[in-house]
């Protein structure tokens, strides 16, 4: 893990009408780690997320990403600078196929006799490289991903991520909604994401999971920040305490 | 929490590595119910060939399809449903429905026959056809962009909103002419009735293809290209299949929904321009029996109407199964009324088989 944060959320704010949705939270992520972020329902995980990712804007402090300030516009922007969000229902295309979930929105195009074509043959090579390094198999590249599991389709959407180069992936529940079997892919997907030096934020109910996956964690509670510690050296009594507040 | 896997509490689990899954639908028997899917329109368009071609070599003891009259009939009767149905199968693959195409076709069919008998006799006749031409686009566009801007920008349901335009388009189709405006340009009338000679057979025979069949053509292999090798094509399956995916993707849904709208309504447009020139009038109820035409002919071909799926080549079958169920019907001397059952029922088993299909395949969706 090196010593610059790849992202630095500073003394961020942000309510709606009279409700503190956040306040004064602060946290870093470094390349590489795995950050998860626990909490209770309405705890502000998920305003967080939308702020590092141009949804929301904050109120009050600051975002610091590769090392400059930064105010996203919207997700877009967010998206082309490298931060990626993956939420729960993946935002795929189910009656397309794995190239063009990839490159959707960003299609290459070639010239056949002049006239500009689709590249299916790049899209498809290309999701094939970035979904390799994710260490899952997909057979058929051809087929939509309608008839894939719930863990190809994640290994998907974390693909799309990779190739797009993102240097920050949020996830929001990744395994919330899938069997025991597909949660444990996810997990092994994360790891090896963690691997190709992507900062990860781990947003999830599961703590079993947080523990299984994370180096670091971050818990919420009503806005704000209440704890956070190294993994190794936390047990989850301790994150049901600050999550509850007891 | 919810079900969580059986390790112990705060231990970081040992990650399996990750083993192939064979996912049910990607077996043979998966990928043989995907290619009957697809085939199924082509299976139907056979087997109504077939059945009609005993029947004349029984009744008749002449042949049906091989005779170059039923054949070019069935093809200028394909032309319509078509037409129509090109523009319908990128708003029923993008998840919407446009149900004022058949007075959008009648409107531009008015506009057309109108201001082509004030342009002709003054203007050279190629430039009274362009100019009539370009005016009736231009009108069919109108309901098109307001279907597109209701359903993109107000979010009103595609089937209201363009159910209200389908009653709009009707009364102003109307208004511009209550009734039938014959015109007299030759250089339409040659288009609209002339054809392009092939090859002849024995006994004077002569196989040809008429002029209209041929533009058809044109513009299909056009749409072909559009919907299946551009950018607009792919955010066409990609909004049907989740509009919460292609905003999040960046893609412009609502300018891509227009366009959309705006693309149904040209096809309509130019569908009146060639039935004005086949028919040598202009008429506000041209397209009337299309709106359920062309809707049956994008089914038949596929397309689901859940948005996400079908194809051109779909289309081009579903119309010419159409075509040979109304022109089949009269030639076998049933009631023509019957060729509306028929379609009607068609396009209800259609829908019945893809809802059926949907669960069973996975299959190809876009072209």
């Amino acid at each position: 893990m090196s010593e610059q944060p790849i992202l630095r959320v500073e003394s961020v704010s942000k309510r709606f009408g009279g409700v503190h949705a956040l306040e004064n939270v602060s946290m870093d992520l470094f390349p590489g780690e795995v950050l998860a972020l626990a909490g209770d329902n309405g705890a502000g995980k998920s305003t967080l997320i939308k702020v590092i990712s141009g949804v929301h804007h904050p109120d009050e402090g600051k975002i610091w990403y590769n090392g400059a300030e930064v105010t996203f516009e919207n997700p877009q922007k967010a998206r082309e600078q490298g931060i990626e969000t993956i939420y729960q229902d993946l935002a795929l295309a189910d009656n397309l196929d794995v190239g063009a979930n990839v490159f959707l929105g960003r299609e290459p195009m070639k010239r056949v006799f002049g006239l500009p074509v689709l590249d299916r043959k790049k899209m498809r090579n290309e999701a094939a490289e970035a979904i390799r390094v994710l260490d899952i198999r997909i057979r058929r590249f051809d087929l939509p991903l309608r008839s894939m599991s719930g863990g190809q389709r994640q290994a998907v959407a974390i693909g799309r991520a990779i190739h797009w180069k993102a240097k920050v992936l949020i996830m929001d529940e990744p395994t919330a909604a899938l069997g025991v079997p597909e949660q444990r892919k996810v997990i092994a997907l994360i790891k090896s994401l963690k691997q190709s030096g992507v900062g990860v934020i781990f947003i999830s109910h599961n703590l079993i999971d947080i523990f299984a996956v994370s180096d670091r964690i971050v818990v919420l509670r009503r806005g704000k920040k209440v704890g956070e510690a190294a993994t190794q050296a936390t047990n989850s009594d301790e994150i049901v305490r600050w999550m509850v507040g007891g | 929490m919810s079900s969580q896997p059986p390790i112990a509490n705060g231990k970081p689990q040992t990650v399996t590595p990750i083993e192939e899954e064979a996912s049910e639908r990607t077996t043979w028997a998966g990928s043989f119910r995907a290619w009957a899917a697809s085939m199924r329109a082509w299976i139907f368009l056979i087997f109504l060939l077939v059945g009609f071609e005993i029947w004349s070599q029984l009744v008749y003891h002449s042949t049906f399809l091989f005779n170059p009259f039923n054949a070019s009939s069935i093809a200028v009767a394909a032309i319509a449903p078509l037409l129509l149905g090109l523009g319908q199968t990128f708003v029923v693959i993008s998840g919407g429905i446009d149900l004022s195409v058949a007075f959008t076709m009648g409107m531009a069919a008015v506009v057309f026959s109108e201001i082509l008998n004030w342009t002709t006799g003054v203007l050279w006749d190629p430039v009274a056809l362009l100019v009539a031409a370009v005016a009736a686009l231009l009108a069919s566009m109108i309901p098109g962009v307001i279907n597109g801007l209701l359903i993109a920008k107000l979010r009103i349901p595609p089937f209201i909103g363009t159910l209200g335009m389908y009653g709009v388009a009707r009364g102003t189709a109307y208004l511009l002419s209550s009734t039938t405006v014959p015109i007299s340009n030759p250089l339409v009338n040659s288009i609209g009735n002339g054809s392009v000679p092939l090859f002849s057979l024995g006994k004077g025979a002569q196989w040809s293809i008429p002029i209209v069949v041929l533009i058809t053509i044109v513009l299909t292999a056009g749409m072909m290209f559009l919907l299946s090798q551009s950018r607009f094509g792919r955010h066409v399956y990609a909004i049907g299949g989740s509009r919460q995916a292609s905003l999040r993707a960046g893609i412009n849904v609502s300018r891509n929904t227009v366009a959309l709208y705006v693309l149904s309504a040209l096809t309509a447009g130019i569908g009146g321009i060639l039935y004005t020139a086949q028919f040598r009038a202009g008429a506000p109820q041209a397209g009337e029996q299309l709106l359920l035409d062309s809707i049956a002919a994008v089914v038949i071909g596929g397309a689901s109407l859940f948005g996400g799926s079908g194809t051109i080549m779909g289309t081009v079958i579903g119309a010419l199964i159409i075509a040979v169920i109304e022109y089949g019907l009269v030639f076998v001397n049933v009631q023509p009324f019957w060729q509306f059952v028929a379609v009607g029922v068609v396009i209800i088993i259609s829908v019945l088989v893809d809802q059926t299909q949907k669960h069973l395949s996975g299959g190809r969706t876009d072209e």
